[in-house]
């Protein structure tokens, strides 16, 4: 992975076996508009395709991707009654992706862009209507049959709302122990001692194991949060939206803590945000989506450095800015403004 | 000038089980015409509860005690509730963060704008239902006549909040209180209702408090900043110069925790700085 991630300039004719290289990605019509006829999406409630073709930045591939996706799709049937059909949400339409190990993918996107839904189908909550897939480099199959433990314990999530993500009733000790107890066979004392250790593994302190979620701080619960989808060694962690829901200067610790086990465990992020200034520092990897497709993918440099579609560009220029340079623009503008104004005041 | 609010040594606590709880300890506070001040603090600064003082929002469990607390010629110490009446939704209006929240389920957005303009300004009828769309018009909601028939669960959170805004601004405010406006949209919504309240306030000369966390947010927003912590005045200063050249450690650790601030792949955390800060003292 390393020797291959030096070559970001990897040119987009590079083919690519495993069809997830972005030279084949185009062909493959996984882009939206041409690759299904118009009438197709009569049935879909509300969701437009989106125009214009996916930008697809040349990316170091993965040798060994940790997980992949191929052409995932993912369709609700909402509403309908005795007279009237079901209709069609299409919440994920034909995504494809990669991530190595160790690395972090960030999946960017405002709501209803498919982005949960996407995590809901990566941590083996939802099977995909089509697609497959692939795990540590083996084809996922989970529609009308559970996942084994071992798979499940491949791939945990963490929440964005540790309010809502923790069961009150519940004393931290038990919360980091259950996934344990359903996923593995340890005895009673291993499981204490790993819960314990795993305590202080994210910054907090024996004697919170004893203590219930509501005695916590949010930062201090997400670290709970953290800690319970660690417990069961998973390869790879899915973190929907996890630092958006914390104050400033808990977000940097929290975000320093996911840094710190990221290395020492070698786990592979799929970081669910919508916060660009987050993702900037986090990633090595950016998806833009809208409308359950893919408009743009990429190193995290080259999103950032040049984005190519029109809306990560609308996104980009959403995002506000704390550069000195932009604060002094706007300053500099509405006291123009002001003195050209005169000190007019209309009414409404 | 006068300023429009103008607040000196404003406490407010909270009697609690274990005692009174100091929410605002002490917070000056004043606010020009025409001028957007953004107070900026993470969960627990009382930035909120400075402002739902000044409206006369808070419960009987609180305690508001302060020097001065004046809205133009009008004490908000010792106003009566007629009176505050008359002010509040009128000359003050606020907007809060969750605006599916803030508007009442049961009745159409124009029965809610149009019961305002009733009860402010005496209007009804015809006068009332054209003033509606007329200012459903000026916070850029399309088809405004057709959405005076909406309930709110049949809008977006970005058109609920313009419904607050044009509620908000129906009576040609002076003073606009926007707690968190946009800190439950989408960056693209949040940049349309930024815009559009910076363009109102310009606009009709309004007083604009913007309570927020975001930095980013202030940054684009605020002519002046006052930054709060554990309902302390940490600092105040014209946003460049916040930015630029931040005098209290506070608001030095906050700018530092800032994601694009960070050097490498580490951010400093307001901890971090707080314990270097008291490590270099002793």
């Amino acid at each position: 992975m390393s020797a291959r991630d030096d070559r970001p300039g990897e040119g987009p004719g590079t083919t690519d076996p495993r069809g997830i290289g972005p030279g084949v990605e185009r062909q493959q019509g996984v882009g939206p508009a041409g690759a299904e006829p118009p009438q197709a999406r009569a049935d879909d409630a509300g969701r437009r395709p989106v125009t214009g073709t996916p930008v697809l930045h040349p990316v170091p591939l993965p040798i060994d991707p940790v997980l992949e996706g191929r052409a995932i799709t993912r369709h609700y049937h909402v509403g309908g009654g005795l007279f009237r059909g079901a209709k069609v949400v299409k919440a994920v339409r034909g995504v494809d992706f990669a991530v190595a190990r160790g690395k972090t993918l960030a999946i960017v996107g405002e709501s209803g862009c498919g982005k949960s839904t996407l995590a809901r189908i990566i941590t083996l909550i939802d099977p995909p209507t089509s697609g497959t897939l692939l795990i540590e480099g083996k084809p996922v199959e989970i529609a009308g049959r559970r996942p084994s433990r071992d798979l499940r314990s491949r791939v945990q999530i963490v929440f964005q709302n540790p309010h809502g993500s923790l069961n009150p009733r519940q004393k931290v000790g038990n919360v980091l122990m259950e996934p344990l107890e359903l996923n593995t066979d340890l005895p009673a004392a291993e499981r204490r001692d790993r819960a314990r250790a795993m305590l202080e593994k994210v910054g907090l302190l024996p004697e919170h194991f004893d203590r219930y979620p509501h005695m916590f701080s949010g930062g201090q619960r997400q670290r709970i949060a953290i800690a319970r989808a660690l417990m069961v060694n998973p390869a790879i962690l899915v973190l929907d939206e996890p630092v958006s829901a914390l104050d400033l200067s808990v977000q940097a610790q929290v975000l320093n803590l996911l840094a710190d086990l990221q290395k020492e465990f070698g786990l592979t992020y799929v970081f669910i945000s919508h916060d660009l200034s987050v993702v900037r520092h986090i990633a090595d990897e950016v998806m833009v989506m809208l409308r359950g497709e893919v408009v743009e993918r990429g190193t995290r440099d080259a999103v950032f450095a040049d984005p190519q579609h029109s809306y990560t560009r609308t996104l980009f220029a959403a995002t506000p800015v704390t550069a000195l340079q932009a604060i002094r623009a706007r300053v500099e503008r509405k006291a123009s403004r002001r003195a050209a104004a005169g000190e007019r005041r209309p009414a409404l | 000038m006068a300023p429009v609010l103008e607040i000196r040594n404003l406490s407010v606590s909270f009697d609690t089980s274990t005692g009174p709880f100091h929410a605002v300890r002490g917070i000056d506070l004043t606010v020009d015409r025409g001028e957007v001040l953004a107070i900026v603090g993470e969960s627990g600064s009382g930035k909120s509860v400075a402002m739902l003082a000044v409206m006369g929002l808070l419960p009987d469990t609180s305690t508001v005690t302060a020097d001065v607390m004046r809205y133009g010629p009008h004490d908000l110490l010792t106003i009566g509730d007629a009176e505050r009446r008359a002010i509040i939704g009128r000359e003050i209006t606020m907007i809060f963060q969750e605006p599916m929240a803030s508007l009442n389920p049961c009745y159409t957005v124009g029965f809610q704008i149009e019961e305002v303009l009733r009860l402010h300004l005496g209007m009804a009828g015809r006068a009332a239902r054209s003033r509606a769309v007329e200012l459903l018009t000026a916070v850029g909601l399309p088809d405004p006549a057709d959405k005076l028939r909406s309930y709110p669960h049949q809008l977006s959170g970005g058109q609920c909040q313009r419904v607050m805004i044009a509620m908000a601004i129906a009576c040609n405010p002076t003073l606009l209180i926007a707690d968190e406006p946009t800190t439950a949209l989408d960056v693209t919504i949040q940049k349309q209702i930024l815009d559009l309240l910076l363009t109102l306030q310009e606009d009709h000369g309004m007083a604009l408090i913007l309570i927020t966390h975001d930095m980013g947010v202030v940054a684009e927003t605020a002519d002046r900043v006052v930054v709060q912590y554990q309902g302390r005045k940490m600092e105040e200063a014209p946003v460049l110069n916040l930015f630029e050249a931040p005098q209290n450690p506070y608001t030095k650790a906050l700018l530092s925790a800032l994601p694009e601030n960070a050097t490498g792949r580490r951010l400093s955390t307001v901890k971090d700085y707080m314990d270097q800060l008291a490590g270099g003292a002793s």
